[in-house]
C-alpha cells in the first residue's frame, strides 16, 4: 500500500520548477523520484548560433542567483582553448564579484530556510544585509544581478579608485551582520533541534553521488575549486574552505555562514593588493580545440566544456550547474526522516533549478497520494518548530 | 597522492588502452580510449585512484560517430583527465558506468535522449529532461537530424 505525497510542480520553499514524488509510510520518507527538466531550454544548442562573445551573456541567464559564475566558467573556458594571458586587475576584478556574488547567494538561501522553519525575522534581517551587498554589485557593473561584467581576456568595466573606499565601508558592515547570523543560528537550541542529523548525507554517498559545493564540504569532503584549480585572483590571497564533516542540514548551514566570512576576506584582500593596470587583454579571436573553464559557484563547481573548430561560433557548448550533482543527492538524503523535514532537506542543497530544474508523496502503507503546495508544507515545517519550542518551554 | 603519483599509476595500469594522450596545459588532459574499455578505466580512475566524475559531455562529429568525453579530477588538485570513447553510428551502442558510479546516472540518461546513444545495463534509462511524450527516434543535440 503506498500514499505518494507529490511536492511540486514548484519548489514550495524556492518556487522554482521541480517535482519530487516522496514515498512514505506514515510520517516517514521511504523513497523519493526527483524529476527536472521542467526548466530545460536547450541553452547548450542555442550557445552553438551565438558568437563566443554573446555566449558570456546567454550563459549569464542560466541562473539568476549566481548569476556570475556561468560567465566565469566561460570565459575561464574559452582562455583555455586560446591561452589567453588575463591582466591581472581584471582577475581581482573578478574575484570581488565573484565572491560578493557568493555573499548575496547565501543570504538569499539562508533567509528562505529561516522563513521555512518559522524563523521570520531570520529571514528579514538576512535579506536587509543583502541589500548592502546588492548596492556593491550595482555601483560596480551597474547592475544587481546579471552584471554583464566578464569577457574573454578581462572585465567590461574598470572599478573606479574613487570608489574602493565606500566598497570597503560597505564591506566593514557585512562582518557585525555575519556575527548576528552566526549567533541567530549556531547558538539557537530550536535550529539544533530541527536541522541536527537531519538530511544526513555522509561521505562515502557524498563521493558516490558525486555533489560540490557546500553540500560536499559539509559532508566531509574538502573539494573547492577555488583551491584546488585556483582561478582569478584566488592563489594570491589568503583564506580559507569551511569543511565539516556531519553531512547534514545543521553543517550545510554552518558551511555557508562560514563561507561568508572567508568571502568577505577575500574581497578585502582584492582591494588592498589591486593596482592600477589594464582591465582587457582584448582577444581578437578563439582559435580551434576544446577547453574546459570550471568555476567555485555559491552551489558548487560550474563546469564548461567548448569545443571550437576555430570559427566565431562554438562547435558544442556543455554546461555542468552543481545542481545537477546535489539535487541527485536527495534521493538518499532525504530517507528516513519526516515529511515535515523534507523540504528543509532538499533545500538545504539550496538547489537552482534553473540551473539543472517538483514533491509527490506516496504513503506505501496506507495507499494514498497527493500534491502538497507551498502553504502546507511550510505550515507542516513551522508546526514541527513550534513543537520543539513548546517541549522546550520556549 | 600527487599528480605524479597518478599520472606514474594511470601510465602502469592502463598504457597499454590509451590510444592518445594530450596534454593541453599541465591543468588539462585528454586521454583516448576504446569504447569497451570504459568500464575499466572508469572503474580504475573512481574506485582505485578515487578520482571524483564531474560530468559526461557528447558531440555528434562529423566522423560518423558520436564521442563521449569523461571527466574526472582528483581532491586538491588541478588536473582535469576527460577520457574520450567514440561511439560509432548508427548503433550507439555504449557500456553505461551509472553501476560503479551513481553520479553519473543523470548524465547517461541526458546524453541518451539528446543524442540517442544508448547506455548498456543503464539501471533507469528514462527521460531526463525531456518530456515523457517525445517523439521517439529524435534527438535535439545531432547534428543529422
Amino acid at each position: 500500500m503506498t500514499e505518494i505525497i507529490p511536492i511540486g510542480p514548484y519548489h514550495p520553499l524556492q518556487e522554482e520548477p521541480e517535482f519530487f514524488r516522496l514515498h512514505v509510510e506514515g510520517e516517514k520518507v521511504t523513497r523519493v523520484d526527483i524529476e527536472i527538466g521542467y526548466n530545460h531550454r536547450g541553452i547548450e544548442k542555442l550557445a552553438e548560433s551565438k558568437s563566443w562573445d554573446q555566449v558570456v551573456f546567454l550563459v549569464e541567464r542560466i541562473c539568476g542567483i549566481c548569476s556570475t559564475s556561468h560567465p566565469a566558467a566561460s570565459v575561464l573556458c574559452q582562455e583555455d582553448i586560446g591561452g589567453i594571458e588575463v591582466p591581472e586587475r581584471a582577475q581581482y576584478i573578478r574575484t570581488i564579484v565573484c565572491e560578493l556574488e557568493r555573499i548575496h547567494s547565501h543570504l538569499l538561501w539562508l533567509g528562505l530556510a529561516g522563513h521555512f522553519i518559522g524563523y521570520n525575522t531570520v529571514w528579514m534581517w538576512c535579506w536587509k544585509y543583502r541589500e548592502i551587498v546588492c548596492d556593491m554589485l550595482e555601483k560596480m557593473t551597474g547592475n544587481r544581478q546579471s552584471y554583464a561584467m566578464f569577457k574573454a581576456g578581462g572585465v567590461r568595466r574598470d572599478v573606479a579608485d574613487e570608489d574602493v573606499s565606500w566598497y570597503r565601508k560597505e564591506l566593514d558592515k557585512m562582518k557585525p551582520a555575519l556575527d548576528l547570523f552566526k549567533g541567530a543560528v549556531m547558538d539557537d537550541p530550536v535550529i539544533h533541534a530541527r536541522t541536527k542529523g537531519v538530511g544526513v548525507l555522509d561521505m562515502q554517498h557524498a563521493v558516490d553521488y558525486c555533489v560540490v559545493g557546500p553540500t560536499a564540504r559539509a559532508s566531509g569532503i574538502g573539494i573547492d575549486v577555488r583551491k584546488d584549480d585556483p582561478y582569478f585572483a584566488y592563489e594570491w590571497l589568503d583564506w580559507d574552505i569551511a569543511v565539516l564533516p556531519e553531512g547534514d542540514v545543521f553543517a550545510k548551514t554552518a558551511v555557508r555562514i562560514l563561507e561568508m566570512y572567508e568571502s568577505v576576506k577575500i574581497i578585502a584582500q582584492c582591494f588592498d593588493k589591486m593596482k592600477p593596470g589594464s582591465v582587457d587583454a582584448r582577444i581578437k579571436e578563439i582559435p580551434p580545440g576544446e577547453g574546459i573553464g570550471r568555476a567555485e559557484a555559491p552551489r558548487g563547481e560550474v563546469y564548461h566544456y567548448a569545443l571550437s573548430d576555430g570559427s566565431n561560433f562554438p562547435a558544442r557548448y556543455k554546461v555542468r550547474a552543481p545542481s545537477y550533482v546535489n539535487i541527485f543527492s536527495n534521493e538518499y538524503a532525504c530517507v528516513g526522516y519526516e515529511v515535515a523535514d523534507a523540504a528543509l532537506v532538499l533545500a538545504a542543497v539550496d538547489p537552482c533549478y534553473c540551473c539543472t530544474e517538483r514533491v509527490m508523496i506516496v504513503d506505501d502503507s496506507r495507499g494514498k497520494s497527493g500534491t502538497m503546495n507551498e502553504n502546507e508544507l511550510i505550515a507542516l515545517s513551522q508546526a514541527k518548530t513550534k513543537r520543539i519550542q513548546e517541549a522546550m518551554g520556549l | 597522492m600527487t599528480w605524479k603519483t597518478i599520472e606514474k599509476k594511470i601510465h602502469e595500469k592502463l598504457d597499454s588502452r590509451i590510444q592518445s594522450w594530450y596534454t593541453h596545459n599541465p591543468r588539462r588532459i585528454y586521454i583516448d580510449i576504446a569504447q569497451e574499455d570504459i568500464e575499466d578505466v572508469a572503474r580504475f580512475l573512481f574506485s582505485d585512484l578515487k578520482a571524483r566524475f564531474i560530468i559526461a559531455s557528447a558531440v555528434d562529429t562529423p566522423r560518423g560517430g558520436i564521442e563521449i568525453l569523461y571527466h574526472f579530477d582528483f581532491a586538491r588538485l588541478p588536473q582535469v583527465i576527460s577520457v574520450r570513447i567514440f561511439v560509432m553510428k548508427p548503433e550507439l551502442k555504449t557500456k553505461s558506468i551509472a553501476s560503479i558510479i551513481k553520479g553519473a546516472e543523470w548524465i547517461e540518461r541526458e546524453i541518451a535522449e539528446l543524442f540517442g546513444v544508448t547506455f548498456e545495463n543503464h539501471p533507469n534509462p528514462v527521460h531526463l529532461l525531456l518530456p515523457e511524450d517525445w517523439p521517439e527516434g529524435k534527438y535535439p543535440l545531432r547534428r543529422d537530424q
